[in-house]
């Protein structure tokens, strides 16, 4: 019984804890998070916001076919109020081609290391490479531009070029490739393969008759994402496929890209109606990317 | 439906027409109005769904934790109406240990024990500490235990003694009443007769509400103990009674394990 | 040899690739590197001076690497709340609802913009404001430049975060709850513990990307060879001495810009490493 007494005693001291103050912290500490949440939403309103005002009067169908003035007839336009001439083809056209030959190279190399890295879950060696993909991906990207530079622009191509560029961009990729190909892998029901395995198919049919198309969606994301991330990539081609103020398709040659080109405009302030076109377009195109990519991730995880 | 649910005389809870619903109209608990006896064991039971865990949380307002869930009606503790009360004070007067035993990974054994004291930023004495996870500790039988791993992480402990520290986490602050939803459900035998051993002592201070879908506990343990069928009380009786001579079809079906 | 082996032989040779970049790309920097290692010894870390003037060239590389450093903890010190923030928003308090979707997107979409596009904005927005608000004459410098950075890292500071937060389980939470603790005193004392490590990996992987971004900050932070003095000093970052001399480089200027190449990779290859075996150590838990 005394012990029962005691706990009484003990209950009828109700310590007010300060109960005003830790609530009044707890609605604070809701407000600072929604604060704090709204400004990290506003920088990306802003910036979108600013491109579309400041870039939307400049695209027209020149800037999609021809390539940008020179800075005497940019100035000229400026100087009389009319919107700059010419438009960005050669940027677009260096795009296409350094990003399709930086996708050539990363692409199967990308799935197949990554198809490897899946095949071989806890072995070693294939941590090993695990580990050197997570540098890989870590590396700067002007570091990436250095030793393109150091690897094809001085050994290869003796000069700027568009191959140049492309490797550095391809660098880039692969390490998102691989591991979104195998984390992509690691969903698939492992009775889908056995059953292939068991029925005696060769090993590269299963890759391409089972592996790959069960995990197509996810490939997909994995490679649009990627892609979105090298479009914006500027510091790796200034170092290596310098820029080119007529469209090239050659791969030994210099070439431009959209950002090369926003980069130069930057430098030239006769241009600067056209760096905000050119920014709108360049981020038109990447979040779009970014967005249907996302959109099929979301897709793929409700099935 | 013929209900058969006794008065409880100077109730120290009593429910008043409760309802609780989960999203728009999926009622999980239906219009129970019920009393619950003072340093007594009350058992909850009823066959799986039918809503133990909604009415038991609904006593410390654990509800309100998410926004989807409506609870209509009253309840009091002695006279005062917990939803007139802040939660903070409710809780200290009421506790609650879980189905699944979930002491804090991060903080020792110690610490599990004066959680409470911590989370509510109460400074105590090195010695009136030491005091009180004691006495805890001992309240459980888990003291001789534990005594000399008091400051290890409990992930070593097993899964009935993780159960009896949650249990003393909930004593140590010395609560009116104790919510507790199946303790046992994850248990073995031994494990759950040392926790059955301990509320039968434990309700000389305090006041115990056992939800189990298990009947033989209830019949061992419990005082008094409510039937619950689809979300209503079916059937609240003195334990004795309602094992022996159940009003309801629906009772007897479940105690003659018919059903459930 | 039958197929099977050829497609595993393939595979595995593909996988020396990564081997084989990798391991090129230490050996290529280490020895273009040489020259200016060999030239200044360890003065090159340590030494203030960087002067490409024909004549008396002398390169040390400590503005750079406190240019950088700088940079990169002040983004990390104001993305910090930021970031903390948005991944409560959305792992516990807006958890599921419609708002907290729209804000991880516009969190992810933040994540998209181009580094170059930063650098604009920054340049034509940021500056001008910050010129006025009377901070600095000219709006170039290190607070800008972190303030641009902060923004770019925030998506990745918050992503893993936000992942781990919404791991921490139901019943502790509950737990707390149920001895009375408020959501604040729930946040701190159960979810924060228990997300801990992840929280400070993704901090540490967010600072790493700080280090070595480039274009936005070649733009803002005024482009000087020494170390920046003060807040609203002008400096250079390792990444932005490369973006800005190299083109002029040759000899022992273009050996030390690789040099600094060099220290940047292996600053962030460690941070980065590091952050991955936090993660590591998470997962295997
Ligand atoms: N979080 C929830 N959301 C929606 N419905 C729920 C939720 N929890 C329980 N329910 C439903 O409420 C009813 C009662 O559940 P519960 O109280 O857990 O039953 P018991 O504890 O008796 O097994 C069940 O039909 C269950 O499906
Ligand atoms: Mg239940």
């Amino acid at each position: 019984m005394k012990n029962t007494d005691l706990i009484e005693n003990e209950r009828n001291v109700f310590v007010n804890d300060h109960q005003k103050v830790r609530n009044f912290k707890n609605k604070l500490l809701l407000v600072v998070v929604v604060l704090f949440s709204a400004l990290t939403a506003f920088p990306i309103i802003l910036i979108v916001g600013n491109l579309l005002v400041k870039g939307y009067h400049q695209i027209n169908l020149a800037f999609f076919t021809q390539v940008p003035p020179d800075t005497f007839t940019a100035m000229m336009a400026k100087s009389s109020g009319q919107i700059i001439p010419g438009g960005i083809v050669n940027g677009i056209t260096g795009t296409i081609l350094m990003v399709g030959f930086a996708s050539l190279i990363a692409i199967p190399f990308g799935i197949m290391i990554g198809i490897y890295l899946y095949e071989k879950k806890d072995a070693r060696y294939a941590n090993f490479v695990r580990n050197i993909t997570d540098v890989l991906q870590g590396v700067p990207s002007i570091v990436i531009g250095l030793i393109t530079y150091l690897w094809v622009v001085i050994s290869i191509t003796k000069g700027y070029s568009a191959l140049a560029g492309s490797i550095s961009l391809s660098i880039m990729m692969l390490p998102l490739i691989i591991r979104s190909t195998e984390e992509t892998m690691k969903m698939i029901p492992p009775t889908l393969k056995e059953a292939a395995v068991a029925l005696g198919t060769p090993y590269h049919k299963v890759i391409f008759k089972v592996l790959i198309p069960s995990s197509l969606g996810g490939l997909m994301t994995g490679i649009l994402i990627s892609i979105s991330r090298i479009l914006g990539e500027t510091a790796p081609l200034l170092l290596t496929a310098l820029g080119n103020p007529a469209v090239n398709w050659k791969l030994s040659q210099p070439t431009s890209s959209v950002p090369l080109l926003i980069w130069q405009f930057y430098n030239d302030p006769n241009m600067v109606s056209l760096i905000f076109s050119s920014s709108l377009f360049l981020m038109g195109f990447v979040l779009t990317l970014n967005l249907i990519s996302k959109r099929i991730a979301a897709k793929r995880s409700i099935q | 439906m013929n209900q058969n649910i006794i008065q409880i005389n100077q109730p120290i809870l009593s429910i008043q027409n409760l309802s609780v619903a989960y999203d728009k109209d999926k009622l999980a608990v239906k219009d129970v109005t019920a009393g619950i006896k003072k340093n007594a064991i009350t058992a909850i039971m009823g066959p799986s769904g039918c809503g133990k865990t909604t009415l038991l949380r609904a006593i410390n307002r654990m509800h309100e934790l998410y926004p989807n869930i409506t609870t209509t009606g009253q309840i009091k503790l002695y006279d005062e109406n917990i939803y007139d009360m802040s939660t903070i004070k409710l809780r200290r007067k009421v506790g609650m240990v879980f189905q699944r035993p979930n002491p804090f990974p991060t903080l020792s054994i110690y610490d599990n024990v004066i959680a409470g004291y911590k989370l509510n930023g109460i400074r105590l004495k090195r010695s009136e500490r030491d005091e009180v996870v004691e006495t805890s500790l001992r309240n459980v039988a888990l003291w001789e235990e534990v005594k000399n791993s008091l400051h290890k992480k409990g992930n070593f402990l097993s899964g009935g003694q993780q159960q009896r520290l949650c249990i003393a986490r909930a004593l140590a602050f010395k609560p009116e009443v104790i919510l507790l939803d199946e303790p046992t459900s994850a248990l073995d035998p031994i494990a759950t007769a040392k926790i059955e051993d301990l509320l039968i002592d434990l309700k000389e201070s305090y006041t115990i509400v056992l939800v189990t879908h298990n009947m033989s506990q209830a019949a061992r343990i419990s005082d008094n103990a409510m039937y619950m069928y689809l979300g209503e009380l079916i059937e609240y009786d003195e334990t004795t009674r309602i094992f022996t001579n159940p009003q309801n079809v629906s009772t007897q079906n479940y105690i003659t394990g018919r059903f459930g | 040899m039958n197929s099977e082996k050829i497609t595993k032989y393939i595979l595995f040779s593909a996988s020396l690739l990564i081997l084989i970049i990798a391991g090129g790309m230490v050996y290529s920097l280490i020895r273009g590197a040489m020259p200016a290692f060999d030239f200044f010894g360890w003065k090159f870390i340590f030494s203030t001076h960087w002067d490409p003037t024909q004549g008396h060239e002398q390169y040390g590389a400590l503005p750079f690497i406190a240019g950088t450093l700088f940079t990169s903890f002040l983004a990390l010190l104001i993305a910090l709340p930021m970031a903390f923030s948005t991944s409560l928003f959305v792992a516990e308090y807006f958890r599921k609802k419609r708002i907290a979707v729209v804000l991880s997107t516009f969190v992810d979409l933040l994540a998209g913009v181009p580094s170059i596009v930063y650098g604009l904005w920054g340049f034509y927005t940021l500056r001008p404001f910050i010129v006025e608000l009377g901070l600095s004459p000219q709006g170039f410098g290190i607070f800008t430049s972190g303030l641009i950075l902060a923004i770019m890292i925030i998506p990745y500071a918050t992503s893993l975060s936000t992942e781990i937060i919404t791991m921490v389980p139901n019943e502790l939470k509950e737990a707390a709850y149920s001895l009375g603790a408020t959501r604040m005193e729930v946040i701190f004392n159960v979810i924060v513990p228990n997300a801990r490590s992840g929280i400070i990996a993704s901090y540490i992987l967010a600072f790493g990307r700080a280090l070595g971004e480039t274009m936005a900050v070649t733009m803002l932070i005024g482009n000087s060879n020494n170390i920046p003095n003060g807040l609203f000093g002008t400096g250079n970052t390792m990444a932005s001495v490369i973006a800005n001399q190299f083109a002029e480089a040759s000899g022992l200027q273009l050996s030390s810009l690789i040099a600094i190449g060099l220290l940047l990779f292996a600053i962030t290859a460690l941070i980065n490493a590091f952050g991955k075996y936090i993660i590591k150590k998470l997962a295997a838990r």
